[in-house]
């Protein structure tokens, strides 16, 4: 099988590119399985709590490593090169959450994340592309596109929409916290408010026109940017919370499963 | 004691194993824990099926003075049941984690046998003689009209069979949210400690409804539980001292002195991860499975997924001695990740003179290291090899492209036959080791 993912240097020719998309691939398969792994452990009669604790840590470390290398050099290889077969779903995923501008600006993402200037172009970009991500995909599909996808998350800023338990009211409100600092960084003309979802008239009109189904993926995508405190669970339970006004059902039942993990794994 | 490598003067044979020989194994068969108690003379192992089974060592033949007694059954009994937490509809099983003996104080001896949630304190005497010629009742128990007594008698101690009874003497429940994984009795001898992932208690075996936490490292946020605690012992002389391992291979030693509750260790041990071999899989494979003191105390040995590491208790910034149990198993990280064996909890000991190490590995495979020769071997637990006083071979993995004759290749080891639980005789050498629902004994050849 796979040799120990090693950490890959700051590519630089055409020789490193397929190295490095066979290396996302590799760790997106990762992720894959840390996040099915972590899925079945519900099922169990108790959850091993060591397991589960390498587990979520091995799925942060690799967000983390997704997030911080970017992809952005394998998409535009990905979008140049053939795309065939396996990278093929790469391809859906980065292509989705990037728009040609941020092809160069490299792994920065919170300048990437400057809408002032080309919200309207992304916008245009993701509606014709996230029927394609919220599809019929299971949410560990989506995690892998959370590294980058999170700028999007940010469109929808309001939080504490947590429901499940009493913790999970804490972590909502907590994350919300989070993004809240964080999207006041990247979004200073728009009017951060904690409330219920799709309330704030201004990013309805914003984004009337972008694909009702992504609503699912922003709320999902809430809290992301508190990446520097997140827990292992942060992500699993913004994923666990979401309160999209359409639900995509087999999105709705995978995120259903998740939401069952974390009661298990923080109510024990 | 002698070196444990196989030299000209040192060689280990089968001496027993005990289990079915069917290839079914029954999944309350499965051994659990195995441990010798402080005079060796006992053998103790407990299984998934919660059940502890003790084997006594024979008295040795005098006509045959080359063997070595051997372990036979002393007693069996049923030490916890399988329950059912009504409040998080969860089975709570009824596996036995762990056994610790207590130092024998009379002619009874007591265990400590735990499951994931309760720790039970076992007592399990002999009773070689009965009573005979009572006053009051017949010799078939009635009991006899007082008026017709005429003469009194006394009663006389009569032989009878020996009968083994266990007998539960205390039961220390409720105390642990999370699931045990260790127990170490103090040297004082009147105080042990449970640990779970999350907390330490200290007990006092005579006290049932309470213990002292003595570490926490619950977080009070649950979304930011990153470490877990894998392991805890009791140093063997310093009543005060105890360590604990975690999943993220580091171990603290605490002062039970300084305060009453030992968040803040008093030394801490972890060894600086090698950037180069760094991978996503680096913090699972340097979890800690189990720590143990050298019985001197000088030393302490931890187990991670390929390696074990003897560390000196003066020396917190690196082991003194690292031994690789399977490092062939380094490239196969990811399938091991993907079936779960990288999970595996693998246990080690130390010989009776601190001068070896065993543990074990996979394909019924166990290792021992000689610390001072530097020498190591492999052996294997297998019915093949089980004949009477059969000297063992030392097996080999090929890790190279060419595979030599009588070596096995990477991938033909069973990673379904894994030998978890070892144990060595506190004097002699005479060791234990379960493999999967087989008790298996060697000893040293006596030449």
């Amino acid at each position: 099988m796979y040799s120990k993912g090693t950490k890959r240097k700051f590519s630089d020719g055409v020789d490193n590119k397929a190295v490095a998309a066979s290396y996302s691939l590799q760790r997106q398969s990762l992720l894959d399985m840390s996040l099915l792994k972590l899925q079945l452990c519900h099922m169990l009669a108790e959850p091993n709590l060591c397991r589960s604790v390498l587990i979520a840590n091995t799925v942060r470390q690799i967000q983390e490593e997704m997030a911080h290398d970017g992809s952005w050099q394998v998409v535009t290889e990905a979008l140049g090169g053939s795309g065939h077969g396996p990278s093929d779903r790469l391809v859906d995923t980065e292509v989705l959450c990037q728009s040609p501008e941020q092809q160069d600006s490299g792994p920065k993402l919170y300048s990437v994340m400057g809408y002032d200037g080309c919200r309207e172009e992304e916008v245009v970009t993701d509606k014709a592309l996230c029927s394609v991500v919220v599809g019929d995909r299971s949410p560990a599909f989506l995690l892998g596109t959370i590294g980058h996808c999170w700028d999007r998350g940010e469109l929808r800023v309001e939080d504490g929409v947590s429901k499940d338990s009493g913790t999970g009211d804490e972590e909502g409100t907590r994350s919300g916290e989070g993004a809240k600092l964080a999207t006041g960084q990247v979004f200073g003309t728009f009017e951060i408010k904690n409330g219920a979802p799709g309330s704030d008239p201004a990013l309805e009109e914003l984004f009337s026109d972008v694909d009702a189904s992504y609503y699912d993926l922003d709320t999902t995508l809430t809290g992301m940017q508190s990446a520097p405190k997140m827990g292992p669970y942060d992500f699993l339970d913004s994923l666990a919370s979401s309160h999209g006004p359409v639900s995509n059902s087999s999105c709705r039942a995978d995120l259903n499963e998740l939401d069952h993990i974390m009661e298990i794994i923080v109510g024990s | 004691m002698a070196g444990v490598a196989g030299g000209n003067d040192f060689q280990w044979c089968f001496s027993q194993v005990k289990g079915a020989i069917d290839e079914d194994v029954a999944e309350a068969d499965i051994i659990s824990t195995v441990e010798f108690n402080h005079s060796g003379e006992l053998l103790a192992t407990g299984d998934k099926g919660g059940r502890v089974v003790i084997f006594q060592h024979e008295q040795e033949c005098k006509n045959r003075p080359n063997l070595r007694g051997e372990y036979n059954v002393y007693s069996t009994f049923q030490s916890h049941e399988p329950e059912f937490d009504y409040l998080k509809s969860l089975e709570i099983e009824e596996k036995i984690n762990k056994i610790r003996w207590l130092p024998q104080q009379n002619s009874a001896h007591f265990l400590l046998s735990t499951n994931d949630k309760t720790i039970k304190l076992w007592k399990i005497g002999e009773r070689d003689k009965r009573a005979e010629g009572y006053n009051l009742k017949d010799e078939d128990g009635r009991l006899r009209d007082p008026f017709r007594i005429t003469s009194l008698r006394v009663p006389v101690l009569m032989p009878m069979d020996l009968m083994v009874e266990a007998s539960p003497r205390r039961v220390f429940a409720n105390a642990h949210t999370y699931h045990i994984n260790s127990i170490s009795v103090n040297s004082d001898h009147q105080t042990y400690l449970s640990a779970d992932d999350l907390r330490i208690n200290l007990w006092h075996l005579e006290i049932t409804d309470r213990s002292f936490n003595i570490v926490d490292i619950k977080p009070a946020n649950m979304e930011e539980l990153t470490e877990v605690i894998t392991a805890a012992e009791c140093h063997p002389n310093q009543c005060n001292v105890f360590v604990y391992s975690s999943s993220k291979g580091t171990i603290r030693l605490c002062d039970m002195r300084t305060a009453a509750l030992c968040d803040r260790h008093t030394k801490f041990f972890e060894e600086p991860e090698d950037p180069s071999s760094r991978s996503f899989f680096s913090e699972i494979i340097s979890s800690i499975s189990d720590v143990k003191f050298s019985h001197s105390g000088r030393y302490m040995m931890t187990r991670d997924y390929l390696s074990v590491k003897v560390w000196d208790l003066n020396m917190e910034n690196r082991p003194v001695e690292t031994y690789q149990v399977h490092e062939y198993l380094r490239s196969k990280l990811c399938s091991l990740y993907e079936n779960d064996c990288i999970f595996d909890k693998f246990e080690c000991c130390w010989n009776g003179s601190d001068s070896a190490i065993m543990t074990g590995s996979y394909n019924n495979f166990f290792r021992m290291f000689d610390r001072n020769t530097r020498k190591d071997i492999t052996l294997e637990a297998s019915r093949e090899s089980s004949k009477p006083r059969a000297t063992l071979k030392p097996r080999k993995v090929s890790t190279g492209g060419k595979r030599k004759k009588d070596e096995i290749s990477v991938d033909s080891l069973d990673f379904n036959k894994k030998i978890l639980h070892t144990a060595w005789h506190p004097k002699e050498n005479v060791i234990a080791v379960a493999a999967t629902n087989n008790l298996y004994t060697f000893q040293d050849k006596i030449n």
